[in-house]
């Protein structure tokens, strides 16, 4: 390669040539794609939020599918969960796998209401839907800024996935600081530029390359490298034999021993919660729910649930690849010269596999980043354009000035994520997802409750919300990384009354319905009033193409019509359900 | 949390479409199968048998990937004859 990426890594054993190249040929194919993705399903007009943001609600099994596959299945996947296995063993990265296989049956129990609600009344995000349900403000504004705030940290994660490949193919580090970050800001750069111009359609085409190259690459690796290192009984060996000495290690340095190979007694709760919490905390973020809702019809949901669970087997896989990791002897080193064990696929890759290929499986990491990331900051952005700035601050705006303040908001929400990665501490990339989870989570009682009662009250909601939201971040901050001494250093904590290790996602959820409950049979008992509910019974089994809905919907029309008590239907217009499919 | 077949609050219910609730129910007991197995972690925390070198504790999760979806295909197809209704028909499987 040329000698200017030479001198980038300098301290290094130097630029993996071949391997950039493949990265770089096939990041640009990614990048023409990205932007002439708004050409695919083509609309009239780009401007308006379901046509940016939802991609004209239009996507049917097999799109959504690679969408959903795109949004779940990121960095967190092929760098913080391997890293994770890497460093301290099943507890920490394996739950990843109960995780996504009891997500599918969770999701499918609430996401087809979602759907149908959201077609018959124009919802974008569950913001929305929450301010439709009760007509309050102040708990649309309590969800919608969780979801943009937790987003955040979750963008950050995919960017770190980034930095990994590129640091190990030996761009980006050294002591110049322009140059350190360089290709990062590049690679946010172009990303940022497509999403602009594509919305959600630049991911939803990515999304198929980097399904393809993501599976060429674990199936090349799953047969391929377990041989390379003398099987499967000298990985688990491996393995148990690295954790025991890490626990062994900790006893002596007088620290509790937290590594594990199989969990212990000591670690079911842990594994149980961390599994738990973060499959019902993943369907509240505004990024799921946007792939979710941009596909055609009810059932499609439910179907990806059941076809979906593919990618938790690869998910598996890939979390053992960390242990094939250590069998093979890999040393994650930076470019600064410490261990960094959020290196260890990215290196395990380079050392093993020819060049070519090891640029193919960059390629596939980082392009598996790239399509959540994308997806995330539109979904944030809608979030905000819809539930803050329309409501907030400029509530007479057009759906062009709201499709405006979304792709700019694209912007600025990656730029924050930028800066989570630039300043935070990167060792720590599995707990950034955590630590957005245990937020996104108390969110969950006025989104998924409300899908089915409207028993819990407004202000019983939200005061769950907060208190939930405050245990959460406290009890996270209180964790303290025993190594660096850092706040925030993971997720989980004693549950009071049970004395085990929990996910603290789960403890704050509980508290937060604890509350809710209380609060909800005071104000019942005293009458106070629970908003208005723009929604009706059939709203929430409505389909896109079914003759009743027709039907009904002329009598909905009717009733909104004369019912003065809802005033966002006369002002919205877009309360068609299913709008029409754009294909 | 019930499975979506009861009226979200107290009004009259010709909206709700006609289901059979037998068929709900089961597909409710096929979709809390794999959550309470899986969260039950005692069960299948342990080495001992191995398959292929793989110790208990991983390809019997591995397994419940395929009987998880196994599980929610079912229910799927037990929820669309449930509501009998026909709407999956346009648009799909393009």
């Amino acid at each position: 390669m040329t000698p200017e990426l030479t001198v980038l890594a300098a301290d290094t054993d130097g630029v993996n040539g071949v391997a950039l190249a493949v990265l770089v040929v096939l990041f640009l194919i990614v990048t023409v794609a990205g932007f002439m993705a708004s050409r695919f399903k083509r609309a009239d007009s780009m401007e308006s939020l379901d046509e940016w943001g939802l991609g004209g609600r239009s996507f049917g099994t097999w799109i959504t599918w690679f969408l959903l596959g795109g949004d779940l299945y990121t960095a967190y996947t092929f760098v913080a969960v391997p890293a994770a296995m890497f460093a301290t063993g099943a507890v920490a990265g394996f739950f990843a796998v109960p995780y996504t296989i009891i997500l599918y049956p969770i999701i499918f129990i609430f996401m087809a209401r979602l759907w149908s609600v959201s077609h018959r009344h124009g919802y974008v995000t569950p913001a929305d839907f929450v301010r439709g349900r009760y007509d309050d403000r102040g708990l649309s504004l309590a969800v919608a800024v969780t979801g943009f705030v937790a987003t955040m940290p979750y963008i950050a994660l995919q960017l770190v996935g980034i930095q990994a490949v590129l640091e190990v193919v030996g761009l980006g580090g050294g002591d110049n600081i322009i140059a350190k970050d360089a290709p990062l800001f590049i690679a946010f750069a172009v990303l940022a530029a497509y999403t602009y111009s594509s919305g959600l359609r630049a991911p939803a085409v990515i999304a198929f390359v980097k399904d393809i190259l993501i599976y060429l690459v674990i199936i090349v690796a799953v047969i391929y490298l377990p041989g390379q290192v003398g099987g499967w009984e000298a990985i688990f060996g491996a393995a148990e034999d690295k954790m025991d000495a890490n626990n062994a290690a900790a006893v002596e340095a007088g620290l509790n021993p937290t590594s594990s190979f199989v969990p212990g007694s000591g670690a079911f709760w842990a594994y149980a919660t961390l599994a738990l919490g973060s499959a019902m905390a993943l369907f509240m973020y505004p990024h799921s729910v946007t792939a979710s809702l941009s596909s055609n019809s009810r059932n499609t949901i439910r179907r990806n649930a059941s076809i979906l669970p593919a990618y938790s087997f690869v998910l598996g896989l890939l979390a053992l690849l960390g242990w094939v990791a250590i069998a093979a002897g890999t040393q994650p080193i930076g470019l600064d010269g410490e261990p960094n064990a959020q290196l260890v696929i990215p290196q395990l890759f380079e050392d093993m596999f020819p060049s070519w290929f090891a640029g193919v499986a960059f390629a596939a990491i980082a392009i598996g980043a790239l399509v959540p990331a994308a997806i995330m900051s539109i979904a944030a952005a809608n979030t905000f354009s819809r539930n803050i700035y329309k409501e907030w601050i400029n509530k007479g705006a057009t759906p062009a000035q709201e499709a405006k303040v979304s792709k700019l908001m694209s912007l600025l929400v990656k730029a924050f994520a930028l800066v989570f990665v630039l300043t935070l501490d990167k060792q720590n990339a599995i707990n950034f997802q955590l630590l957005g989870g245990i937020w996104i989570m108390q969110t969950f009682p006025a989104i998924v409750f409300s899908l089915f009662t409207r028993w819990f009250h407004r202000y019983g909601l939200l005061l769950g919300w907060a208190v939930g939201l405050v245990y959460g971040t406290v009890e996270a901050y209180q964790v303290v990384n025993p190594v660096t001494g850092k706040h925030f250093g993971g997720s989980t904590a004693l549950i009071p009354g049970i004395g085990e290790l929990g996910y603290i996602a789960v403890t704050a959820f509980v508290l937060n319905v604890v509350v809710a409950v209380v609060v909800t049979a005071v104000m019942r008992a005293m009458k106070v009033s629970n908003g208005h509910d723009e929604t009706i019974p059939f709203d929430y089994f409505a389909d896109a193409d079914d003759p009743r809905v027709q039907k009904d919907l002329v009598e909905h029309d009717a009733d909104v019509a004369t019912d003065a008590r809802a005033p966002h239907h006369e002002a919205d217009g877009d309360d068609v359900p299913g709008s029409t499919p754009a294909r | 949390m019930s499975l979506g077949n009861n009226s979200p609050q107290s009004r009259p219910d010709p909206e709700v479409p006609p289901t059979d609730m037998r068929k709900m129910a089961l597909a409710g007991v096929l979709l809390a199968i794999p959550i309470v197995v899986l969260l039950w972690v005692p069960h299948y925390a342990k080495v001992e048998p191995t398959l292929f070198g793989f110790p208990f504790f991983f390809w019997y999760q591995f397994l419940w990937v395929f009987l998880c979806s196994a599980m929610t295909y079912a229910a799927f197809r037990l929820t669309l004859s449930a509501r009998g209704k026909t709407s999956h028909k346009a648009g799909e499987d393009r």
